[in-house]
């Protein structure tokens, strides 16, 4: 349980090594960058933010590409491959690819370019559908569509807006054009939204007819086409199937390029690294031959660093403790095991300043509270084996993942100890099993007891847990207060408040209220009796007294005392919240039972089995997922709530290293 | 008169599983609602929001296994009920509402704490532990009223 000892390194080297040492700054990833308290006078900033941009924009172009990839070559993924992790490149692949990115970069314009051009042909041929839509009214048109008549006569060719027939349209043109001669119209086509019409009449007479149909709604079509509108269809619909071609062609094209995804991957992390130290040298002062870098580094680390970087460069390192005011970033450092649950820490904040890591202890809790609450050898079991066999599988999942598989793979372990204690195998299929499939009910008998037919017990157990937990707490506490030499602080905080709860715990054990819920008649001897008489008061006065001693004015301070010592309700409410250890225990028994109950039903035989091999395996996979949300959500929430409640307040900042934060692949480190 | 007494019982367990149920379904539903906006926007926070959906969800379970317990108890599930007298069945039934009342209502205002948990996980979802527990603090109090259930419905004797 450790906060790692942080300490500021500072490092003054030569301009020409500034490159170099960035690299393996970047690749060791020790050291958080951290310049704003360095003085600036005399020292200028590198404006490196055209260069980052542009590296930026490079490793954009190259993760269009690899989208454009997948979308035409998908890459063949399974379920579990988010598991997989980042690849492991060797050094050499990484810097044949580095040598070589201007062609892969052209590689990557020539997918965007592909991809670009069959949009724009997926566009030309939305238009050409379009057009080929509005020209169909016209197909029996045997004139081109812009055709304006003969020598002598005139043709107008349009559309009406509304539905016509012959007799209709000329009535309307003679209504409104008494004077025209003679006219003919003939009807193309019509439709619930439109009449399309040809008429003709005398040139001279043109004027006339054209004020006639323009009173009837008459317009000429939106496109000016030259052809007969048969063959300009014709000759839209090969231009569409050429086009469709086209895309094809690109859309194979793209997959094509399909063998260069790795190096595409490569290239856009080597762009990707290469922006963040571009960034990191932005914020570097130096002066005409010499930079200056400074930042945090753990303290194990610091003389490593400086003897690897002493020896390969002419430089200067500095390394220097934290002054007290200063806040370090937190690093932790725990066991194998134990760091499994440091990312429950973290989402509730990692320790402030000057507090305790508390994952040591909150491991053996929450695995302990975990396997209470799931409480089924079988399932703890397959949670064991999954995760187990996950990790082992795909070692090089990304690390939060595999803190999380591992915690659960130490509380399915919890689980199973659990369940063997209570008896619990998928719930109670071995006597369901038996009794229904073979006539006789065998029963593997519990280690412990079945917290269903005695609830009480295991509720007073819970409590007990609970209390130990909580009294863990408040003696984690106390060892914060007496590291830092408040004594004052841990008498009155810490040594009252166990005065006082224990006494009343004392207290209580005796009484006819605990027999009556524990069925446990417990007779003290009269001297720890008065005892615990005495330590409850002591304790209560003491807190009365104490609590409020920041006040200097009496009624006030006894007031805030009298405040604090109502806080007995508080943990009132936090012991009896571990009675949701009985309660989410029973559930996953009770609802296994259920799930067995209901497999059974279609009897003894064949048909029986196999109804009841089906509910059993979906019955048993919702009771599993259920309940290990359920554990997991009230295992944090003991933790957080009763538990960090005591001791506990968090907020610190985690350590940030820099280093190549890569989105693809990892580079292979050369063993040397 | 005596014949009574199952009705009451059995009443009791209908009211359970179906209190609880309604108030899970609807809580469910609400959260349901948020979940569904959050993964238009971002399909990957598809587990997160899941779990944040289902939390709702237990206090259906919570009635679930109340009302199997009552039914085991009162020998309707292996066949042969057992002769309970009014006082017992109205005992039962007593014992069954804490679960089904505190389970609908907990339900439904857990769902509306899961809806707005969830706008956690939409803007931050680094803060996923957090948001977690806000919906889990309204459950305390369906876990309280499960055990008061289950501790009453065992100790009845039939």
């Amino acid at each position: 349980m450790s906060v790692l000892q942080m300490q500021r390194i500072s490092i003054c080297a030569m301009k020409k090594d500034r490159k170099a040492i960035l690299e393996e700054l970047q690749r060791l990833g020790v050291m958080e960058i951290e310049t704003s308290r360095m003085p600036s006078e005399g020292l200028e900033k590198m404006d490196t933010l055209e260069d980052r941009q542009k590296f930026e924009k490079q490793a954009s172009i190259l993760d269009q590409a690899l989208d454009v990839l997948q979308e035409y070559a998908p890459e063949k993924t399974s379920m579990l491959s988010s598991l997989e992790g980042k690849k492991l490149v060797e050094r050499k692949v990484y810097q044949d690819v580095v040598s070589n990115r201007e062609s892969i970069l052209d590689t990557a314009q020539h997918i965007l370019l592909m991809k670009k051009k069959e949009a724009e042909g997926k566009a030309e041929i939305v238009k050409l559908l379009a057009q080929k839509e509005a020209l169909l009214p016209w197909l029996s048109l045997s004139v081109p569509m812009d055709y304006e008549g003969t020598k002598k006569t005139k043709v107008f060719i349009g559309s009406i807006g509304s539905v016509m027939t012959q007799e209709e349209v000329m009535a309307k043109i003679a209504e409104a054009a008494p004077d025209l001669t003679a006219c003919d119209v003939e009807i193309v086509s019509a439709d619930k939204d439109q009449t399309c019409l040809t008429a003709i009449c005398l040139r001279t007479e043109a004027d006339l007819l054209e004020e006639a149909l323009r009173s009837a709604g008459f317009s000429r079509p939106a496109q000016t086409i030259t052809e007969i509108p048969a063959k300009e269809v014709e000759k839209i619909e090969t231009r569409i199937s050429e086009v469709g071609k086209e895309i094809a062609d690109f859309g194979k094209e793209i997959q094509d390029q399909a063998g260069h995804r790795e190096n595409l991957k490569t290239l856009s992390d080597y762009y990707r690294t290469r922006a963040q130290r571009y960034e990191v040298l932005g914020q570097v002062p130096q002066t005409r031959n010499t930079f200056v870098i400074s930042g945090y580094i753990a303290k194990k680390n610091a003389a490593k660093l400086a003897e690897k970087l002493d020896r390969e460069y002419s430089l200067s390192v500095e390394i220097e403790d934290l002054p007290e005011e200063e806040e370090a970033p937190v690093l932790l450092e725990n066991g194998k095991a134990t760091r499994s649950v440091e990312g429950v820490l973290e989402s509730f904040g990692l320790p402030a300043k000057g507090e305790v890591d508390p994952t040591k202890i909150m491991f053996v809790f929450y695995v302990f509270l975990f396997g209470l609450m799931l409480s089924d050898a079988a399932y703890g079991l397959i949670i064991f084996v999954a995760c187990a066999v996950l990790l082992k599988k795909y070692p090089r999942m990304s690390d939060g993942m595999a803190k999380s598989l591992r915690m659960f793979m130490y509380c399915g372990i919890s689980t199973l100890v659990w369940g063997i204690l209570f008896g619990g195998y998928f719930g109670d299929v071995v006597n369901v099993v038996s009794r229904v499939f073979f006539g006789h009910e065998v029963g593997i008998p519990a280690l412990w007891f079945v917290p269903l037919n005695d609830p009480m017990k295991l509720l007073i157990f819970s409590m007990l847990f609970g209390l130990i937990h909580l009294f863990t707490g408040l003696a984690i506490k106390g060892y914060m207060c007496l590291r830092d030499k408040r004594y004052m602080d841990f008498f009155c905080d810490v040594v009252l408040w166990f005065a006082f709860l224990i006494g009343l715990i004392l207290m209580l054990l005796p009484s006819s209220l605990f027999y009556s819920i524990s069925q446990m008649h417990i007779v003290f001897p009269a001297a720890l009796e008065t005892f615990s008489k005495v330590l409850a008061i002591v304790g209560a006065v003491g807190l009365l007294l104490m609590s409020g001693r920041s006040s200097k004015n009496p009624a006030l301070r006894i007031a805030l005392g009298a405040y604090d010592l109502y806080n007995i309700t508080g943990w009132l409410s936090d012991v009896l919240s571990y009675s949701r250890l009985l309660a989410l225990g029973l559930a996953t028994g009770v609802i296994a039972s259920v799930v067995n109950q209901m497999g059974s039903m279609a009897g003894k035989g064949v048909f029986g089995a196999i109804v009841f091999i089906i509910v059993f395996i979906i019955g048993h996979i919702f009771n599993i997922a259920i309940n290990l949300l359920g554990a997991y959500v009230h295992t944090n929430r003991l933790q957080y709530v009763e538990f960090f409640g005591k001791f506990y307040e968090g907020g610190g900042r985690a350590f940030n290293p820099f280093k190549a934060n890569t989105k693809y692949v990892d580079v292979k480190e050369e063993t040397k | 008169m005596s014949e009574l007494g199952i009705v009451y019982a059995l009443l009791g367990a209908a009211a359970a599983v179906l209190l609880a149920g309604t108030g899970s379904a609807i809580g469910v539903g609400i959260a349901g609602q948020a979940a569904s906006g959050v993964v238009t926007e971002d399909p990957s926070k598809f587990a997160k929001v899941l779990i944040m959906q289902l939390l709702p969800g237990t206090q259906g379970i919570y009635g679930l296994l109340v009302g199997f317990i009552t039914l085991s108890k009162i020998g309707l599930l292996g066949g042969g009920a057992a002769d309970i007298d009014v006082k017992t069945g109205l005992m039962i039934l007593a014992a069954c509402l804490p679960i089904g009342i505190v389970g609908l209502l907990s339900a439904i205002s857990q769902g509306k704490t899961s809806a707005a948990a969830i706008g956690i996980v939409a803007k931050k979802p680094e803060q996923f532990g957090k948001a977690m527990l806000f919906p889990a603090m309204v459950e305390t109090y369906a876990i309280l009223a499960l055990l008061i259930s289950i501790l009453a419905v065992t100790a009845i004797q039939v």
